[in-house]
């Protein structure tokens, strides 16, 4: 008997290559309810990634499917969506991916405000190479670069977006899945560019080195941190710190570049360049 | 643009003029001298033909970009420059394993690094061919004038939509920013080749499809006509997904080689000019060749029985006009390029011991004089009459 979803999965290439216990099996699985609760046409839905273990998701999707280099699912993304604005375009993405190696891309795509939606599986570590710390591991987290702690500060990747320009931005994790679902749908249906942080958890690599060495510890510990949006604003400093908001935190309407860039044609085709 | 009246045209604008010809709708770049006239060119052109133009936040972007325009069924490119050339190397890989079609221009600048950016140089020759990591095939054109800067773009596009991998234009900055009268040839001289796209349905489409035969080449179908294939820089089988296989890995690997080496016969062929009875060859590309030209009528007009040998596909190396060469028994072969000696290694190659191999080299931007070649020709001919 086929199951709901299944029409959204290439059955023949599971079982996938995540450790037990991960939680990028249940991140792809928000996406694929978001996608069946917006309706979007599989035929029209490009889902793209760089290099890492959250870029391997796509391969396991049955749309049609880009698994680019590391760092550049969002530029290849964007010439997707330049050459056919109505292509909904779904990037798939890492802390590492997304933050360190493409972070250019990534404050560039929000400043531009192309209609990509960009899912970041972030479990705060470097899961494909065994565990060096990525730009987002907590400070005092230890890793197989960080053998004496964390010592570097980590970005907040939903504050960085938001300071590029960022027109829709939510967070959630891979222990509130209807939330995280919710979240992701919400931008799906944002038509400039939206970026979700989809908190998730690697026991592999960075619970066994920090004392969550199950998958249940690293559920616990997402969920234990994490805020609802409405009461962030409330907290003291103090009560903030080792804490992040979940839910939607920047929702404004942009006009999407796309469209924009018709409006160029448009004035080209009319009077000409000045170049 | 096109038509009988003579324009005045940079190299740079005529590679523009000569890709909005062959069908360009997506370019993606960033700026670098001296390539930047192309970006310039087609951010006011393709807008008012249909097509779209990107600045981007870097020039790795730039090529991520142009691979993702042609996979959602746009013919794209992208122009750079030394150091950009340099950082566009793994997505160009990405390109060559993932056989995504799209030209990239490189106008050459003198490097290493920084470089003289405002300088012509001839030295990216091997990074052209060797710039990405992994055993590749890759081609290589290269205008030697401002017409055929228009006239190779258009042949790039169709190689590359033709053998779906990504074709390298080598310019030089001499080429790039020479301005020349010319005149376009008709729309309906020039041979335009579109996408072929798949005959057979979803869920029988192999987009990396082997046929035991290098001649056949499978189709690409846009992203968003409904094939639902999938399209990864890993080695792949020929459903495009990702294989450990050793011998399926092996066979990916060879066939990307040999629809490229099998197809040597119909690159862009070499420009000969008095080679039937030549005793001394001048083997020269792109701007330097321009003065290559020059030093060898003068030799005629001298007397001298000097030919030249112009390589319009840079790579894959086409040996052809140097083996009719090598058979004549030459005195020499004299091998003018702005560096310190890249093309002359395969011409020694295939030249081996049959007669000296002379490279004629120069630095800092400083193009190489008709004069100074035909030197070299005088000498080769008295050396070569002497022994």
């Amino acid at each position: 008997m086929a199951l709901p979803l299944e029409k959204y999965l290439r059955v023949g290439k599971l079982p996938h290559i995540w450790c037990p216990g991960c939680g990028h099996g249940i991140v792809t699985q928000a996406i694929i309810r978001a996608i069946d609760e917006t309706g979007l046409d599989t035929e029209e839905t490009v889902i793209v990634s760089g290099i890492g273990c959250s870029s391997r998701a796509p391969g396991y999707m049955n749309f049609d499917t880009l698994h680019t280099t590391h760092g550049r699912a969002i530029p290849f993304a964007t010439g997707i969506k330049m050459a056919n604005p109505e292509l909904n375009v779904i990037v798939i993405t890492g802390d590492g991916d997304a933050a360190a190696i493409g972070g250019n891309h990534l404050i560039h795509a929000a400043r531009r405000n192309i209609g990509l939606t960009v899912v970041c599986f972030n479990n705060n570590i470097y899961g494909m190479t065994s565990g060096q710390y990525s730009p987002l591991t907590p400070r005092g987290s230890y890793a197989s670069t960080a053998p004496y702690g964390m010592f570097e500060r980590p970005f907040d990747l939903c504050e960085l977006v938001k300071g590029a320009g960022g027109s829709f931005i939510a967070r959630s994790t891979a222990y509130h899945t209807r939330h995280l679902t919710n979240m992701i749908k919400e931008a799906l249906k944002y038509e400039g560019f939206s970026f979700v942080d989809a908190l998730s958890q690697c026991p592999t690599y960075y619970g066994r080195r920090n004392r969550l060495r199950t998958p249940l510890d690293m559920l616990n510990w997402l969920r234990d941190r994490a805020v609802p949006a409405s009461s962030w604003d409330k907290m003291t400093p103090e009560e903030k710190d080792g804490k992040f908001p979940i839910g939607i935190l920047v929702n404004q309407p942009s006009t999407e570049l796309t469209k924009v860039y018709g409006e160029v044609m448009v004035k080209a085709a009319a009077e000409g360049g000045r170049g | 643009m096109n038509g009988s009246k003579p324009k005045l045209l940079q190299g740079n604008e005529a590679c523009v003029e000569g890709a909005i010809a062959a069908g360009l709708k997506f370019f993606a770049g960033y700026p670098i001298t001296p390539s930047t006239e192309i970006a310039e060119l087609c951010a006011a052109r393709l807008p008012q033909v249909g097509g779209k133009f990107l600045q981007m936040e870097d020039e790795i972007a730039s090529m991520a970009a142009i691979c993702g325009a042609s996979l959602a069924g746009r013919k794209s490119m992208t122009a750079t420059s030394g150091p950009g050339f340099s950082l566009k190397q793994e997505n160009i890989g990405f390109a060559v394993e993932a056989e995504i079609p799209c030209v990239v221009v490189d106008v050459q600048r003198v490097g290493p690094s920084t470089g003289m950016p405002t300088s012509a140089a001839q030295g990216d020759v091997m990074q052209a061919r060797w710039g990405t990591h992994g055993d590749h095939e890759i081609v290589v054109l290269s205008p030697s004038s401002v017409l055929e800067a228009y006239t190779l773009t258009v042949t790039a596009f169709n190689i590359a939509e033709e053998l779906r991998t990504p074709v390298i234009l080598l310019m030089d900055e001499m080429v790039g920013h020479l301005r020349e009268k010319v005149v376009l040839p008709e729309k309906s001289e020039l041979v335009v080749r579109d996408r072929a796209k798949p005959d057979l349905p979803p869920g029988q489409y192999k987009p990396y499809a082997d046929y035991g035969d290098p001649a056949k080449i499978a189709p690409l179908a846009a992203f968003g006509e409904g094939y639902k294939y999938h399209v990864t820089g890993l080695t792949h089988g020929e459903d495009g997904f990702p294989t450990n296989n050793p011998q399926a890995g092996a066979t990916q690997i060879k066939r990307i080689n040999d629809k490229i080496t099998y197809r040597k016969k119909d690159l862009p062929q070499a420009e000969e000019l008095f080679t039937d009875d030549a005793e001394v060859f001048v083997f020269s590309f792109g701007g330097t060749a321009r003065s290559a030209k020059k030093a060898v009528r003068d030799a005629r007009a001298a007397g001298l029985k000097a030919g030249l040998i112009r390589p319009v596909t840079i790579w894959p190396f086409l040996e052809e006009p140097l083996l009719k060469a090598k058979a004549k028994k030459p005195k020499a072969v004299i091998v003018p390029e702005m560096n310190l000696g890249q093309i002359v290694r395969p011409v020694k190659r295939v030249i081996g011991d049959t007669c000296p191999v002379v490279g004629l080299n120069k630095l800092g931007g400083q193009y190489i004089e008709p004069d100074e070649i035909l030197e070299a020709v005088k000498e080769a001919i008295l050396r070569g009459s002497a022994s």
